[in-house]
């Protein structure tokens, strides 16, 4: 581990009791859901200023935990990085936002609602980001298939036109 | 499905004022089809006359599930994905992605293609900035400067067609090296570059640099403090334009970029104008940097010599047992990485271009995902936005330097 990083790690760990992973050189914490705002909070106050990447896996067909949410942070003054990962259940899965801590955790938790339909508590505006908003289903989710839309062209327009689900005259 | 989320008017009036409920202010929409926003982006304008009360950007339009695809295919196959998410910097996509293979199988790299593979990238991101100053300089009204960018542009192109036959869809890079040895008339092409392009940057700033008319147009608006830039995720020559001095390439090394001898430009001002001087101050560095790993491209192989990833060369096929077994195993099965997660970043020439890969050690990537600079970058476009003119919000948009392949992947 990064020599500037251990001080750090190990602050962390006393405070939120959480425990430390190492795997090809990325350190990452694995930190209870109801923790994580404390965590970033804390992570923040570190001199992790920037959230560089926000993102989850899916471990279906696994129940509990099923979802893995990963938070990626980088400290621009330090030049460290970290990995916080955070484990959720497969049955109504959902997180405290963090969209007030790190401004940037907004879209990126929009796109989590779309992509793997985990809900984010207090976020102020929960919406699908990539997908439609009539969209159904959270792609990314590996229970979701991967398909295809039938290209419609003018010899069968008529016809998947019959079928699509918006209203027609 | 039990999450289908039902969107009414309601849930959208937080997102303006209560001006535009009233009636006071008049709501617009721009784009996803029109020429400034370059691409698929839709904004949805709150207008007070011609002043922007708010902005809600409206993105996803181009979004062709990159990383559910990819992560449906083995990892050579998936190669090709990475192409079609930063279309301005497909080189760069694909290294970033060769890091995290190489990183996560423990895969070595030839100095050679790394050389090679720091010369391509910095080609692209030089030719990413043109096509930058290009369009956004065309939103400010001057026409020319789109034409003489392109010129230049092809000149780069033409160099990736040389190398691995397509100008934009490369795939030269591969995990382990690079897909075939550079052509004999590579490095006199380079050098002419090296020779030409500094009087063109010249004439670029005698165009823009001095002009009033640009001036007018970009200095002191969109303004983002190195505070705002940091807690939005902006990253890249945006983050540099407000005063923070990070750049992967210096910070972070990948690729033997510690090697070479370079700036990291810097400005304190965070507004468009600042923008445009540091992105011009980057390409001349992209030169620099060029011109040292040409004089210092080793000899050698291109390729790692371990099999067990990287496909054998053609003419061995025939010659090799051991080389056809490997080549027949990796392309029907491909090869199983190690069970376990990566993240790897690169400085792409909008800003950290990250990858997550996770592994459960099958042939085809766990789980993907792109960090992509645009979506971060374009987060910030409300808050640079507040109070302009409709004008200046066109000349804000350029300034981002959004790709909408990279915001939507």
């Amino acid at each position: 581990m990064d020599k500037k990083l251990q001080p750090v790690v190990e602050q962390l760990e006393k405070e939120l009791g959480c425990t430390v992973s190492e795997t090809r050189g990325l350190v990452s914490l694995s930190v209870p859901a109801e923790k994580i705002v404390a965590a970033c909070q804390q992570v923040k106050d570190l001199g992790f200023a920037l959230l560089s990447a926000m993102t989850a896996v899916d471990y279906w067909p696994e129940e509990n935990p099923r979802f893995h949410v990963i938070y990626q942070f980088t400290s621009v003054s330090g030049n460290m990085v970290l990995g916080l990962r955070v484990p959720l259940p497969g049955l109504n899965p959902s997180l405290p936002t963090i969209s007030h801590i790190y401004r940037n955790a907004n879209w990126r938790e929009r796109e989590l609602w779309d992509m793997f339909g985990i809900k984010f508590q207090g976020h102020p505006d929960l919406r699908r980001i990539l997908m439609p908003a009539d969209w159904e289903g959270h792609p990314l989710r590996k229970d979701y298939p991967l398909g295809y839309e039938e290209p419609q062209f003018t010899f069968n327009f008529d016809e998947i036109n019959l079928r699509k689900p918006y209203a027609k005259e | 499905m039990p999450d289908v989320q039902e969107i009414t008017v309601d849930d959208l009036k937080h997102l303006v004022s209560e001006r535009a409920i009233q009636g006071e202010t008049v709501l617009l929409n721009m784009g996803p089809q029109h020429p400034s926003t370059h691409g698929v982006l839709r904004l949805l304008l709150e207008l007070d006359g011609e002043i922007v009360v708010s902005c809600i950007p409206d993105i996803g339009f181009l979004h062709t599930g990159i990383e559910k695809n990819m992560e449906a295919k083995t990892y050579q196959k998936a190669e090709v994905m990475t192409d079609r998410l930063d279309y301005l910097n497909t080189v760069g996509n694909i290294l970033a992605y060769s890091l995290a293979v190489e990183k996560l199988v423990d895969l070595d790299v030839p100095p050679r293609a790394q050389v090679i593979r720091v010369i391509l990238t910095e080609l692209q991101r030089f030719s990413s900035h043109l096509v930058w100053l290009g369009t956004s300089a065309l939103d400010l009204a001057a026409m020319s400067m789109f034409l003489y960018c392109f010129r230049e542009r092809e000149q780069i192109l033409d160099i990736l067609e040389m190398c691995s036959g397509q100008r934009m869809m490369t795939t030269y890079i591969r995990p382990g090296g690079l897909w075939r040895d550079v052509p004999v008339e590579f490095e006199a092409a380079v050098r002419d570059i090296l020779k030409t392009f500094p009087r063109r940057i010249d004439e670029y700033e005698a165009l823009l640099t001095r002009n009033p008319l640009m001036l007018d147009r970009t200095y002191g608006i969109g303004k983002l403090t190195a505070e705002e830039c940091l807690n939005f995720g902006v990253t890249g020559p945006m983050l540099r334009a407000s005063g923070v001095k990070w750049d992967l390439r210096k910070d972070r090394p990948y690729s033997g970029y510690e090697q070479y001898d370079f700036e990291v430009p810097t400005r304190s001002e965070g507004d468009v104008y600042a923008r445009y001087l540091v992105r011009l101050e980057e390409m001349r560095q992209s030169l620099r940097i060029v011109g040292q790993a040409l004089n210092k491209l080793p000899m050698g192989a291109v390729r790692s010599n371990n099999f067990k990833f990287v496909p054998p060369q053609r003419s061995e096929i025939g010659v090799s047992m051991e080389a056809l077994i490997h080549h027949f195993k990796l392309w029907t099965e491909g090869f199983n990485a190690p069970r376990g997660f990566v993240y790897t970043a690169v400085e792409s020439p909008r800003g950290e271009l990250g990858v997550y890969l996770e592994s459960n050690g099958g042939p085809k990537p766990y789980r993907i995902h792109w960090r992509t600079p645009s979506f971060d970058n374009l987060q910030s476009l409300p808050l640079m936005s507040r109070g302009v003119l409709v004008a200046d919000l066109v000349a804000i948009i350029g300034s981002v330097d959004i790709v909408l392949g990279d915001v939507d992947r």
